[in-house]
């Protein structure tokens, strides 16, 4: 039988979610419409290249990926939901805006755009360890970069930088006592070389080869 | 040659004379003195199986945090309090991105915007003047107190080309000290750091044994013209003790002024100090000046410590909260204090009471020979300079090895005082007491037949005795 029948009774507010869990687990549900809208969403988001500054809204309100458990539980046709979710609950007040807000930004709002120099990507590839591969690379960093500059736009006077999301926890102080060691065979297991109970590694720093000497080691390696 | 005169220099066509001096700045390094370490439950242990006592957190694997111990924040702040530091009641932690194999996690956690303390300074004192029997007293500022992580140890097999690395040290609780330039000379620096050594013994905050890396010292050293801007600085690492602090920042000063003197350029780099030859070497440093991309630690929240109990909001758990009022209430007696009340208390010199707080344990020796005896502090404070240091310094022991406790020579004072014995056969007495710490004070005199005779008529008989035995000479 169903458990979320039992549960029903005693908590009402999860029964939704019980419900979508249900429907998870493969069992004949009016969610597996939601679900399978839900993944289309997904993978179309995938495919489409994300526009700088789209002429047009980017999330329609018919692609709002439907929250599985709110639908579920009103039993949404299509995914209109915040329609839905007024005409449901009159009293709550959502965030989220109704339409959208989005509002194209300027080229002359953005400070200069940001040329990145071979020096500079030498240096990245150095102290970050990443490989830009070739000037695509480059370029894809240099259209981030673009993108983030967006945010120049935004009035940031009289605001603290975040952090995180977290910062206004309290940061948790714990014992003075030890709980944990004593694994030396479990660690030293995690290496393909050791030395009697030490990790090994190079004499130094290896120093990265330099962008000639990459695209000789490329050219001679097997793949 | 340095010397102390702020004229500026003299420049002209027959004569070049440099007057170039020291500027040296300490960046210290200190093991907090704890069960566990910094963010992780795992032990701090001194010479464990290696990789015995380590965390998956300082191992680095993922799905691991930083758990902030509360004992590493009290040590921070005691520390802070005793060296007049501002204490910030809200400190942030970031992260410092470097490679290399002992640090597996590829960044370590540090305090580089905010830390927890803030200017405050280090009076020290040492001995100068003509004949360095004079203590004077310099004051060095300390430019903040942070706490950060510890890497793991590399040992180096050049035979075969091939590292090993131990991780118990990875994660155990630093406080880095860093000290602004006030200081000139090797000597002042060895003193500093013999101070903040015994401040933070007696603070319990860091056991501060050089040879066992639990106090790491690196030097910032540059010479200048005094009235001029300061020179290119280098760093000189590797100081295992003590005493290769002055020989290190001596060795480095004299090295960049014969440079400048020769007409070169000092170049900014990392110099390694060889104790074997006395001298500073470059140390390889193929990848030039370092970027650490300093970037917020994003699982640590800010740290606030709390100034007093009405500070503290309602309803925080006591274990959550680090009280700076409580700790400062809890100081115990900093060396600078102790050495100013011997003065004042037994009335001895600056000097001596100097020595009694060098050295390990002394001062407990001295007050309890001073609580046993009848004689002045005055007189003990002699014997325990001259004869109780100078057997010691002879045979290289330790105080705690002694064989002479502070009770015994309590007692050799006493009979002293009472006019048993002279002086100079006290100091025979005391020297047969180090041989035989089992037999008493009264029986060795007995043995030796020091006892000074006080018996009138006994006098008479050996006066009359000598007489007799020498005719000729009386007769003269």
């Amino acid at each position: 039988m169903f458990p979320c029948c039992f549960i029903r009774r005693s908590f009402l507010s999860s029964v939704v979610n019980v419900r979508s869990g249900a429907s998870g687990l493969g069992a004949t549900a009016p969610g597996s419409k939601v679900t399978a809208g839900r993944r289309l969403f997904t993978s179309q988001s995938l495919h489409r290249a994300a526009p700088l500054r789209p002429t047009q809204p980017r999330c329609r309100l018919s692609e709002l990926p439907a929250n599985g458990a709110w639908s579920t539980g009103r039993r949404a046709a299509g995914c209109r939901w915040s329609s839905n979710r007024s005409s449901s609950n009159a009293d709550f007040s959502s965030k989220i805006p109704q339409f959208p807000t989005w509002e194209p930004v300027a080229e002359s709002q953005l400070p200069p755009p940001t040329k990145v120099s071979l020096d500079l990507v030498d240096k990245l590839e150095r102290l970050a360890l990443v490989d830009f591969g070739n000037q695509e690379g480059v370029n894809c960093l240099e259209k981030a970069i673009r993108f983030a500059d967006q945010l120049h736009v935004v009035n940031t006077d009289g605001v603290e930088p975040m952090d995180s999301v977290l910062e206004d926890r309290p940061l948790y102080l714990r014992e003075d006592t030890v709980r944990e060691g004593d694994c030396a065979e479990e660690l030293l297991r995690l290496s393909k070389h050791i030395v009697e109970e030490y990790f090994v590694a190079p004499p130094g720093n290896i120093p990265l080869p330099t962008r000639e000497e990459r695209s000789a080691m490329l050219k001679h390696a097997d793949f | 040659i340095v010397t102390h005169l702020p004229s500026s220099p003299l420049h002209n066509e027959t004569q070049t004379l440099w007057v170039l001096r020291g500027v040296v700045g300490l960046e210290i390094h200190a093991q907090i003195h704890a069960t566990s370490k910094l963010f992780a439950c795992s032990r701090v242990a001194f010479c464990s199986p290696p990789n015995s006592s380590v965390a998956f957190l300082d191992a680095s694997l993922p799905g691991t945090l930083p758990v902030l111990n509360r004992r590493c924040v009290e040590a921070a702040v005691i520390t802070g309090l005793a060296l007049n530091c501002t204490i910030n009641r809200k400190s942030l932690f970031d992260r410092k991105h470097y490679f290399y194999a002992d640090m597996p996690a590829g960044y370590q956690i540090t305090q580089q915007r905010l830390p927890i303390a803030v200017n405050g300074s280090l009076i020290y004192s040492y001995f100068g003047g003509r004949k360095r029997n004079q203590v004077l007293s310099r004051c060095v500022r300390i430019k903040q107190i942070q706490l950060e992580q510890d890497s793991g140890k590399s040992l180096h097999d050049d035979q075969r080309s091939q590292t090993l690395i131990d991780l118990n040290r990875a994660g155990v609780g630093l406080m880095e000290l860093v000290m602004e330039a006030d200081m000139s000379c090797g000597d002042e620096a060895a003193a500093a750091v013999r101070e903040l050594q015994l401040i933070l013994q007696t603070l319990g905050t860091c056991q501060g044994n050089m040879s066992e890396g639990q106090l790491r010292v690196d030097a910032n050293v540059s010479v200048h013209c005094p009235g001029e801007p300061l020179g290119v600085r280098t760093e000189v690492k590797n100081i295992n003790s003590a005493r290769y602090v002055a020989r290190a920042i001596d060795y480095e000063i004299q090295r960049q002024k014969k440079v400048l003197e020769n007409g070169g350029i000092i170049v900014n780099e990392t110099r390694a100090f060889d104790s074997k030859s006395g001298t500073t070497i470059p140390m390889r440093d193929k990848e030039g000046l370092q970027d650490y991309r300093f970037m917020p630690e994003p699982n640590l929240p800010p740290l606030f410590v709390y100034e007093d109990e009405a500070s503290v909001p309602a309803g925080v758990n006591p274990t959550q909260v680090v009280m700076i009022d409580r700790l400062k209430a809890e100081l115990p007696e900093l060396p600078g204090v102790r050495r100013a009340r011997m003065v004042d208390q037994y009335k001895i010199l600056p000097e001596h009471s100097f020595t009694l707080v060098n050295e390990d344990g002394l001062t407990e020796y001295f007050e309890r020979v001073v609580r046993n005896t009848k004689a002045e502090p005055r007189k003990v404070i002699g014997w325990v300079m001259k004869e109780l240091l100078g057997n010691l310094n002879q045979q290289s022991l330790k105080l705690a090895q002694s064989p002479v406790s502070p009770e015994a020579l309590a007692d050799l004072l006493n009979v002293l005082e009472s006019g048993h014995i002279s002086s100079s056969a006290a100091k025979v007495v005391f020297q047969e007491m180090w041989k035989a710490p089992e037999k008493a004070v009264e029986q060795l005199v007995k043995e030796l037949d020091l006892g000074l005779v006080s018996d009138r008529e006994k006098l008479l008989k050996i006066c009359q005795k000598v007489v007799d035995t020498h005719p000729e000479q009386v007769s003269e």
